[in-house]
């Protein structure tokens, strides 16, 4: 295919294998930052004084570049791809925390209270009453949290070969071979819409009683558009 | 522990505050990238959104926009910009652009969409044409969102600027960049740090103008 596809042997990876290597960069640590975010946003509801010194804390966490990240995490972790992924985890914490607070707190105090009229305990509520209805809102920050993390690794590639598909662009440097970038800009972007597609369909299937598009995806477009910072 | 000592033998080192690589050169240089990519991406998002949230139309199609603009990788079209147009300002302002215009966009759109409705039918109501129910109703009302959108997309830039020194430009990420390849660890911490600060004192400042381009009225309500 005219160097688009022929990869230098120095990446250690085809193709494919640098498709995988770059998904699991980038998606691993926002996984992680949901599971998270959950019991944080949770406390965050409960103890309103949290969340401001968290917000500001996020705030400048999210405003060091993942370059430097990384070149810190070295001396901690070497040059492994975990020392990519500590950084894109407490990145995507920066948006999910906010978007599970916002989520939460839209769920409508009659619907609290007429669960605890069921007798339904805290614990339940959370899971089966609060989370449900705030999904819509968590997707949203997902969906950011997501494509910003794809949109992160390749700078990993800086640090020596651990950013997934962005070696491809200090190769393409290297051996100058434009071609190559083509392709790592152009399989990143694929993949970050495929990735959003499937979470779109996601919160289709967990939300059946919402219309497919509309309000809510109005609703959610604004959850998204304020974060890193949800106060104002 | 550690960090901090890199970050005060950066600091206190007197080489480091003079000069073309000095701290106050490489900040001015950060702080003009940041206000440039922020300018072009309000010059496209300010108006695009107050238009499409005023009419209410074209959401979907936004949104579609959006998602697709943060698909594209930041780093990645730095260096294919920078192959294809060389060294300059305009293959990191395209990236820059890229990154900031969705938060802009999509917030103004949804500040002016949701203003209540009632105060906008009142001056439709009066007679009052379109484009002053824009400025004079909706935009006031939506200050805030809006303010935060664009707050929002100054920290990202304030924070990807950085990699501006990748081809060979300045900013702060110069000390990022270069302290990598020269195994300087108080360079790359420092650099951090200055973005950070930097970071903060766009906060501050958008905190600042919101205090005194919001109307209390409006403000007063928001706190409520």
């Amino acid at each position: 295919m005219n160097g688009f596809f022929d990869i230098p042997s120095d990446l250690q990876h085809s193709y494919g294998g640098l498709i995988a290597v770059h998904m699991q960069e980038a998606l691993f640590p926002v996984l992680a930052g949901l599971l998270l975010a959950l019991p944080v946003g949770l406390l965050c509801v409960h103890y309103g004084w949290l969340y401001a010194p968290l917000l500001w804390t996020s705030t400048v966490l999210y405003a060091i570049p993942s370059i430097a990240f990384f070149v810190v995490l070295i001396d901690y972790t070497g040059l492994t791809q975990l020392t990519v992924m500590i950084p894109l985890c407490l990145y995507s914490l920066v948006v999910l925390v906010p978007a599970v607070v916002d989520g939460i707190r839209s769920v409508p105090e009659e619907t609290n209270a007429a669960a605890t009229a069921m007798g339904i305990g805290l614990a339940r509520r959370y899971f089966q009453v609060q989370l449900p209805i705030a999904v819509p809102a968590i997707m949203a920050g997902l969906r950011v949290a997501t494509a910003s993390s794809i949109s992160l690794v390749s700078v990993g590639a800086l640090i020596g070969n651990q950013g997934g598909l962005g070696n491809l662009l200090t190769t393409a440097q290297l051996y100058g071979r434009p071609r190559l970038a083509v392709t790592s800009v152009v399989t990143t972007a694929v993949l970050a819409i495929v990735i959003d597609a499937l979470l779109v369909l996601l919160r289709r299937v967990l939300t059946p009683w919402q219309p497919p598009s509309g309000r809510a995806a109005g609703r959610s477009a604004d959850v998204a558009a304020r974060t890193p910072e949800g106060v104002s | 522990m550690n960090v901090l000592n890199f970050m005060q033998s950066f600091f206190s080192d007197g080489s480091h505050w003079h000069g073309r690589d000095g701290i106050p050169q490489r900040v001015w240089e950060h702080v003009q990238y940041t206000a440039e990519a922020l300018a072009i991406a309000s010059a496209i998002g300010l108006p695009v959104g107050l238009v499409t949230g005023h009419t209410r139309r074209g959401g979907n199609a936004l949104a579609f926009l959006s998602a697709g603009a943060r698909a594209l990788p930041t780093f990645g079209l730095l260096v294919l910009m920078f192959f294809w147009l060389g060294i300059g300002i305009v293959p990191v302002m395209i990236p820059l652009v890229v990154l900031a215009v969705p938060p802009v966009l999509v917030t103004t759109y949804e500040a002016v969409r949701t203003v209540d409705p009632s105060p906008v039918d009142a001056a439709r109501g009066m007679g009052m044409p379109e484009a002053r129910i824009l400025f004079q109703v909706e935009v006031p009302a939506a200050l805030p969102l809006i303010l935060s959108g664009l707050r929002s997309a100054t920290v990202q830039i304030v924070s990807t600027a950085t990699i501006a020194a990748y081809v060979s430009l300045g900013g702060v990420g110069r000390y990022i960049l270069d302290g990598l390849y020269q195994h300087d660890y108080g360079k790359v911490v420092g650099g951090a740090a200055l973005t950070a600060v930097l970071a903060l004192l766009a906060l501050l400042l958008f905190w600042a103008v919101g205090r005194v381009a919001v109307s209390p009225g409006v403000r007063r309500r928001r706190a409520a």
